[in-house]
């Protein structure tokens, strides 16, 4: 039929009609494609949802055995002994300590770095020290447990006599060095994005560098600067190898930075190394501390979300 | 009103000090790069001593002189493994996705804040996660399989982040190019975008994986084991058909937990090894970020739209 050179309507029909198969095979592909690729895109919530669900399960369970009451005011926690206590309190202050020791290192040599960097150092010193400086978040947090115990804590016990060889200061003081390059990167986007015409006219008004930076970028960057001062607080929170491997795992009610005491991390490691029946106290205990740390991260998370809107500045 | 006589004198305190600060951020860097060179110090002065070839092809031992790494260098290559197979795939197309796909509306403004929040979850706590998911719902026990997708879960914002700045970096004029000359979206998409922004990808992914290589807590609390005396089956066979997947499901230990098990013993000579081990993961974590600089710098350099 083809053979007589002019084609047949039949075919043409055919043809066409073949040609709008594969535009509906092709858009009925597209479309399976976007589905997967949301599939993908949405994984992310559940891994949330599990999260959240996981926790909360595990700690019902929990809660079901010990009261929130006793849970929120006993001193002790004494899961694995025989005269068990289930008080959270001595992991939150073992936790709350090391994290504040963190901040107290790395807001202020963050922030300095931050200012140093976007304001004073020259493009190439930059583009030099940023990629070292974040090298420091690199290094595995066991590498650093290692370094605060047989390195640091050795350093400190010739200035401080007194200081334990588990203990909460020089755990915290690696955790805060840890998280500089967090603080610093953050703050450092923030106070660049600043726009360029507020800064040229703080420097119109004969001021200098330094007080450009501290009355003008950093109230004008402070939501950024807040959202990275929050994510170092969760970085230090969290923490986990560094606080078990030089803090101890003992839990202890104490606020005094030269004694060791366990995280709520920390102990989550301890119980999880031993080899604990599922469905046991001592098991279903670990997610209790577990969403005690979720909990912990969110109110400041929500803190900083506050203190970011009252704050902000918009150009 | 102050004397303007002072003005001079105040303009000349504002300048010192402004170039007193130059000390004190120099100062705040070099902090920092101290400590990494002491750390690195401190690891090369005690461990290097034991690095040799018996120490990376002996199992753990009860004698600190004769223990090594195989078991645990083995175990991070698997799992490192299986959580580049997950993460890398999952977390692309959810990146493009999210870029090229997804409308503007309230699933999706949920989907981006909460990748947002998950970055800033603690590692420990996708653990407890696992454990609770991975190990007794589903029955996959402490394994490999279960190590390698906890962590391919950790990285996975890292990854979707870097895939959305990649293909956020290539211009809208090359799409347009591709759609008027037919090509549907996936077309565009797969033939242009996601090759365009491998280079970022690429760096990305692995920056994720030098962080996967170095956690330990999440594993430690799926209950992966510290002494393992033997190496998960191989995955070639002689018989048909020829791969097994049997490691997947085998018990496992990685090179940061056999550190912790060596640094928490009292004794010294243990602590050698665990500085031994411990360059070796400095040496993987560093020639990975190093990789991924130079390939950023590289594919920065090279790309002229």
């Amino acid at each position: 039929m083809a053979t007589t050179g002019q084609a047949h309507p039949a075919i043409l029909r055919n043809r066409a009609q073949s040609a709008l198969m594969i535009r509906g095979l092709q858009r009925a592909r597209e479309r399976v494609i976007e589905f997967f690729l949301f599939l993908a895109a949405l994984s992310s919530v559940l891994i949330t949802a599990g999260i959240v669900s996981v926790l909360v399960f595990e700690s019902l369970q929990f809660f079901k055995y010990v009261s929130i009451f006793e849970f929120l005011t006993d001193t002790q926690w004494t899961v694995l002994f025989a005269d068990a206590h289930y008080g959270i309190m001595p992991l939150v202050t073992g936790t709350l300590v090391t994290s504040v020791i963190a901040l107290l290192v790395s807001l202020p040599l963050g922030t300095i770095i931050a200012i140093y960097l976007s304001e004073y150092a020259d493009s190439r010193t930059r583009e030099i020290l940023k990629p070292i400086l974040e090298l420091l978040s690199a290094v595995p947090t066991v590498v650093f447990g290692y370094f605060a115990l047989l390195f640091v804590t050795p350093l400190l016990q010739r200035v401080l006599p007194n200081l334990a060889g588990f203990n909460m200061l020089s755990a915290g003081i690696v955790i805060g060095i840890m998280i500089i390059p967090y603080v610093s990167s953050l703050s450092e986007d923030a106070v660049r994005a600043v726009p360029g015409h507020i800064r040229e006219g703080s420097y119109a008004m004969g001021a200098t560098r330094l007080q450009t930076a501290l009355r003008v970028l950093f109230p004008g960057a402070f939501s950024g600067i807040a959202s990275a001062y929050v994510l170092g607080f969760s970085r230090a929170v969290g923490e986990t190898m560094i606080v078990a491997v030089a803090a101890g795992t003992q839990p202890n009610l104490t606020l005094n930075p030269m004694e060791g005491a366990a995280t709520i991390t920390a102990y989550i490691v301890q119980v999880s190394l031993g080899d604990l029946p599922h469905d046991s106290i001592a098991y279903q205990s670990i997610f209790a501390a577990g969403l005690t740390l979720m909990l912990m991260t969110l109110i400041f998370n929500i803190a900083g979300y506050l203190l970011r809107k009252r704050f902000r500045e918009i150009y | 009103m102050r004397p303007a006589m002072n003005l001079k004198a105040r303009i000349a305190r504002n300048e010192t000090v402004d170039r007193l600060f130059v000390v004190f951020g120099l100062l705040a860097t070099f902090v920092g790069l101290l400590t990494l060179a002491a750390l690195m110090l401190d690891l090369a002065i005690d461990g290097v001593g034991r690095l040799d070839w018996q120490f990376f092809t002996s199992f753990p031992s009860r004698f600190a002189s004769r223990a090594g790494i195989l078991s645990a260098w083995v175990g991070t290559i698997l799992v490192m493994i299986v959580t580049a197979f997950t993460a890398v795939p999952l977390g692309v197309a959810a990146g493009v996705y999210l870029e090229e796909y997804a409308p503007k509306n309230w699933l999706t403004a949920i989907i981006e804040i909460n990748i947002a929040n998950l970055a800033g979850v603690p590692s420990i706590v996708y653990g407890l996660m696992a454990l609770g998911l991975f190990v007794y719902q589903l029955g996959l026990r402490q394994s490999i399989l279960t190590a390698g997708l906890t962590l391919s879960l950790l990285i996975l914002p890292i990854v979707i982040v870097a895939t959305r700045e990649a293909v956020r970096a290539v211009p809208g004029s090359m799409r347009e190019a591709a759609l008027a000359l037919g090509a549907t979206k996936w077309q565009t998409v797969k033939d242009h975008v996601v090759p365009y922004s491998t280079g970022g990808i690429l760096t990305g992914v692995i920056i994720a994986l030098s962080r996967a290589i170095g956690e330990t807590a999440p594993l430690i609390t799926i209950g992966a084991l510290t002494f393992i005396a033997f190496l998960p089956g191989a995955p070639i066979k002689a018989e048909f058909p020829f791969i097994s997947f049997e490691w997947l499901m085998s018990p496992f230990t990685v090179m940061p937990i056999q550190m912790f098990n060596w640094v928490s013993r009292p004794q010294e000579e243990f602590h050698l090894n665990a500085a031994a081990t411990g360059l070796v993961l400095m040496f993987m974590t560093l020639a990975m970020n190093a990789v991924a600089i130079y390939l950023r710098y590289r594919f920065r350099k090279r790309i002229k739209w």
